[in-house]
């Protein structure tokens, strides 16, 4: 299932759409260097290593991923393979002067899915909040119906058969530095001024035309 | 009504149990963060007085304070019989409750080198840290290396199982305590390998932050807890 096309990853280390500074104030470029530059880093490098010479290499990541994610009793490359893939896709979820309420088709299906986007908003912070420990929360498309959806660690939507939307990284590592145990105040701040809606519509758009 | 503005807090929560007890309802028992025996400098170099200072007041308290909330829901929800909202509760319970249980023993396993911080185990003890793994070394060895490889969040421990009368390594993940790997499991030395506990001065380098935490380590009160359990 190729749930993004923009997230092939034949194991690069592929930069964020836009400077490391971009996104500041809202995300430091302290951030955006230990985050991408050491934490994504490390995941492409040591799925690398963890695949040479095994029947994995080579393979596409998505395919590892759902190759590996074995119904929830990990293989050992899932949690760099799916790592890698959702890093990739955060950052593709986010730009500079980003965030706010969306329009058009996305919209559309918010309102109808959510009763409002006010609704979405708030469902999706709460899901990002509530991730005990280390995960991701997602604004994902199964069954023609946009819904929220928080992972444990390293687990992703496509994983459990829907094509991931939007993301959000809840592991302490992502909002440490700039907001500390702040975890609420980083999920806003993320919504208000660094989503891009562009990306999110663009995958919308792939998702229903790859479910019709 | 009148009664209720002038009494404290104390005496309200006082009333609040006596009449609990009336009816015949139990009431809860809530807790508090516990107060460090140290500064939060005291730990430096090894751990960052800023870190200490945070993962004190706010971690720490947030788990109490969620833990109380979890379990004055549950104790509503029990008093009406209401057994979904029971099961629902659980992992509240379990997350914050072990979040306070777990923080507390590690406020304990830590102590500045000048009390006694990252000085070896003597004793019994030590002596059984040598028998099981050969030597003090080996076992930091191994601590290390499984808190480092954990994935997500979570714990490494030494731990005692009182059944088996032997010492054993283990991890857990989020707040689950060490009891939840086996019954008979004792805690003696918990290294929280959650990001929060080291992200400020290490970074993603959590590997140094393991070696360097063994400076800080306090064996004497592990050593407590072993021998008590050992009677």
């Amino acid at each position: 299932m190729a749930a993004s096309a923009a997230v092939t990853a034949n194991y690069v280390l592929k930069p964020p759409p836009y400077p490391l500074d971009a996104l500041e104030p809202h995300m430091s470029k302290q951030t955006l260097e230990f985050h991408w530059g050491k934490h994504h880093r490390a995941y492409v490098d040591n799925l690398k290593k963890q695949v040479l010479g095994s029947e994995l290499e080579g393979k596409p990541l998505e395919h590892i991923i759902q190759n590996t994610y074995n119904n929830g009793d990990l293989l050992p490359p899932f949690n760099n393979a799916a790592q890698a893939w959702n890093h990739e896709f955060f950052w593709e979820s986010m730009k500079p002067g980003g965030g706010g309420k969306p329009s058009g088709e996305l919209l559309a299906l918010l309102e109808r899915d959510f009763t409002s986007y006010e609704k979405f908003y708030d469902e999706f912070n709460a899901a990002a909040a509530t991730q005990f420990g280390a995960g991701w929360a997602w604004l994902a498309y199964a069954d023609n119906k946009l819904k929220v959806v928080k992972t444990p660690n390293a687990v992703n939507p496509l994983v459990l058969g829907s094509f991931p939307l939007l993301t959000i990284d809840v592991w302490e590592h992502a909002y440490y530095l700039d907001f500390q145990n702040r975890r609420p105040d980083y999920i806003k701040t993320f919504m208000n001024n660094l989503v891009s809606c562009e990306a999110v519509s663009s995958r919308l758009e792939a998702a229903k035309a790859a479910s019709s | 009504m009148a009664i209720r503005s002038l009494a404290s807090r104390r005496t309200l929560a006082g009333l609040k149990e006596t009449s609990s007890r009336l009816l015949g309802l139990r009431s809860i028992q809530t807790f508090t963060l516990p107060d460090l025996p140290y500064d939060y400098s005291a730990l430096e170099p090894a751990i960052s007085g800023e870190i200490m200072q945070i993962h004190h007041q706010k971690h720490h308290q947030a788990y109490v304070t969620n833990y109380n909330n979890a379990l004055e829901q549950l104790d509503q929800a029990v008093n009406k019989g209401d057994a979904s909202a029971v099961v629902k509760l659980q992992s509240a319970i379990k997350f914050n409750g072990g979040g306070h249980v777990n923080h507390s023993i590690f406020w304990k396993n830590l102590a500045p080198v000048k009390e006694g911080g990252g000085e070896p185990p003597k004793g019994a003890l030590g002596g059984a840290i040598d028998t099981h793994f050969g030597s003090l070394k080996v076992l930091v060895k191994k601590m290390s290396a499984e808190g480092a490889a954990l994935q997500g969040s979570g714990w490494v421990w030494l731990g005692l199982d009182k059944e088996l009368k032997k010492l054993v390594v283990d991890t857990t993940a989020n707040q689950d305590p060490l009891v939840t790997k086996g019954g008979s499991l004792v805690p003696l030395v918990g290294i929280d390998v959650w990001e929060h506990a080291y992200y400020l001065q290490y970074k993603n380098v959590r590997p140094e932050y393991l070696k360097n935490v063994w400076k800080v380590i306090n064996w004497k009160y592990a050593s407590e807890v072993y021998e008590k359990e050992c009677k």
